[in-house]
């Protein structure tokens, strides 16, 4: 195809990719060294009955012509970065300091905003992604050997708590662990301990986010696993059989090797959706014990009183995409040395 | 059943998909049938077993069912604009993603130059990019520009975060119709526009709703866009449930928000019901082709 088809062809979507995810990542990149404007206080003189006061007050109209003129706000540097809501490397030399030992420090450090979030995040990504693919392959491997009229109801629903909207997913599962919800109760009758709620822990809570991020993506290695079984070469499972493997030397030795790529497919999936975990902080309200990167952006825009933390939040976000940049390099590095790209020329 | 396997691999098996089928469904269920109850029966303080029976709900209402929570939700939170601004959020998101994807899907999948890849490449890069990064990049500029909250602008803006999912869908879609086909058209003398209208398009379908199934889910599914680049009045379902939560709490109308749970789902379950084999198939498609 000659290069002015192939153009004629892509711009409307390159263009919309360019102007609503290139951009705004420079946007972001430059609104992250921006900060709100102060605001503009002036002194008045309040003269009441008992005689005059010098009284200190926010100028709103200055305030807002100052945020009208220059809306980015005030340069501010690498400011935002260090500051103790993103890497406070001096509250973490202080804690470092002042620490008598090691998890003393690391309590400090956890109890960062940042720190905090990154470490449920990392944590969540990492025990979610493993779990996704031993559930979604042990799924995939019974469903394979149901009898074929069983097949379609159990993919049917095996495919619900994938498609369901996250936040609706944890809203329901929320409200079952309730504590006088179904599964809260049973919870409390099972350990006998009438004011157990997994809310108020945060161990739990962690626990609870993790089940649900499991429970939410396993559908989706579970199909593609699934749609892997069907391709399995038939003669090689025979050859392997009158050789005498049993059942599970037949799935070690020839069903898993077969299955590999897609183990990657789903790693590389699992991960970047993982990283980005959201909605569940909202639907479990489980911000107290447990947040996200994705969550403290969020949250930038929704805290205070209606102003919103411009800088805050582009330096969080630049910091995701570095993590997500991290997280990702190595798989994309060994798929790309296993499998030369076969578009080119 | 595989009669090579013994007994108990058998009963493992069965069992443990059991268990899966049941942690899958129940929760909607249970959902889907206590919406239909009063809040103390649904978050039962005395017995669980309230929820199922409906014990107070006969109390309060006369009757074991009660519709109060849809009425509550739909007529007096007005639910029904937000589910009117779904169905016009989605509808023109898919619309016009698959317009954009399979134009550039196909471009990408007949080019055979290397930029092709290398577009590929930065999709899939875009595509890692946590879509509430994208929005913090967003908001100033819409502000500053007056196109913040509009219906048309988060259309857009969902419809470019989907393109590189839809671009590698289609190119991988096109990649399995054969050349021979649309170049035999223009050897005929079409020009390429021509050979993909006439030739192209026909066969296109079924990779289309494929990849529409998807897009559809995306935007339906959204929560971090909507939530921070609409109105209050141009809210979607997604985002008005969340704001249900803050509101019902306090005034002790959790139903309504569980009517409102059960209503949005109502749409998703229909869509798997009946595109339950094109699901399957999409999903494996980006991994089976590579």
């Amino acid at each position: 195809m000659p290069h002015h088809t192939f153009f004629k062809f892509i711009w409307p979507s390159a263009l919309a990719m360019l102007v609503f995810i290139a951009l705004p990542i420079i946007s972001i990149t430059i609104q992250s060294f921006y900060i709100n404007h102060e605001q503009v206080l002036v002194t008045v003189e309040n003269c009441g009955p008992f005689g005059c006061k010098e009284v200190t007050k926010v100028d709103v109209e200055a305030t807002r012509a100052l945020s009208e003129q220059k809306p980015l706000g005030k340069f501010n540097g690498f400011g935002t970065y260090t500051n103790r809501n993103h890497l406070a490397f001096s509250h973490i030399s202080e804690a470092w300091n002042a620490a008598p030992n090691l998890g003393y420090f690391i309590g400090e450090v956890l109890n960062l905003p940042f720190y905090k979030a990154l470490s449920f995040t990392l944590t969540y990504t990492f025990i979610v992604t493993p779990c996704v693919i031993i559930l979604g392959f042990c799924i995939a491997l019974c469903v394979n050997r149901l009898p074929s009229i069983f097949k379609g109801p159990t993919i049917f629903v095996s495919l619900l708590p994938m498609i369901i909207t996250p936040l609706i997913g944890s809203l329901v599962l929320f409200w079952m662990i309730d504590a006088e919800g179904i599964i809260g109760s049973f919870l409390k009758i099972i350990f006998d301990d009438p004011s157990l709620s997994l809310k108020a822990s945060p161990t739990l809570t962690w626990i609870m986010l993790i089940v649900y991020g499991i429970w939410h993506h396993a559908p989706f290695a579970f199909v593609v696993f699934y749609a892997g079984l069907q391709t399995v070469p038939k003669d090689t499972l025979e050859s392997a059989m009158i050789d005498g493997a049993s059942k599970w030397e037949q799935t070690r030795y020839v069903v898993v090797p077969h299955l590999m790529p897609l183990v990657v497919f789903i790693s590389l999936i699992q991960l970047m959706d993982n990283f980005r975990v959201f909605e569940p902080m909202v639907g479990f309200n489980a911000q107290a014990s447990a947040t996200s990167l994705s969550w403290l952006i969020y949250n930038d825009f929704r805290s205070g009183d209606g102003a919103m933390l411009f800088g805050s939040a582009a330096a969080t976000s630049i910091l995701t995409i570095i993590g997500v940049s991290i997280l990702l390099t190595p798989i994309i590095v060994r798929s790309w040395q296993s499998s030369k790209p076969a578009v080119g020329g | 059943m595989n009669k090579a396997s013994p007994h108990w691999l058998n009963f493992l098996s069965i069992s443990f998909l059991v268990l899966w089928l049941v942690l899958a469904c129940v929760p909607f269920l249970w959902t889907f049938w206590g919406s239909f109850k009063v809040q103390a029966d649904f978050f039962s303080k005395q017995d669980w077993q309230n929820a199922i029976f409906g014990i107070r709900t006969l109390v309060e209402t006369g009757a074991s069912f009660t519709t109060d929570g849809y009425e509550g939700a739909w007529i007096q939170e007005g639910f029904w604009k937000a589910a009117l601004n779904t169905a016009i959020v989605t509808l023109s998101v898919v619309a016009i993603s698959l317009t954009l994807g399979t134009l550039g899907g196909y471009a990408l999948a007949r080019s055979g130059f290397r930029y092709a890849f290398w577009i590929l490449i930065a999709a899939l890069i875009f595509r890692a990019m946590p879509h509430i990064t994208l929005v913090s990049g967003y908001l100033l500029p819409f502000f500053e520009l007056g196109l913040w909250g509009h219906l048309s602008t988060t259309i857009i803006v969902l419809v470019a975060i989907n393109q590189p999912f839809t671009l590698w869908m289609l190119h991988s879609f096109f990649l399995s119709i054969p050349k021979d086909l649309d170049e035999s058209a223009m050897v005929d003398g079409c020009t390429r526009f021509q050979a993909f209208r006439h030739v192209i398009i026909p066969v296109m379908w079924p990779g289309v709703i494929t990849t529409g199934l998807f897009s559809f889910l995306l935007a339906y599914n959204d929560f971090a866009i909507t939530a921070l680049l609409l109105t209050e009045e141009n809210q979607t379902m997604v985002p008005k449930i969340a704001s249900f939560l803050g509101s019902t709490q306090e005034q002790g109308n959790v139903m309504f928000a569980v009517a409102a749970v059960v209503s949005a789902t109502a749409p998703l379950f229909v869509l798997v019901m009946f595109f339950q084999r094109q699901i399957v198939s999409g999903l494996t498609a980006g991994a089976v082709k590579g």
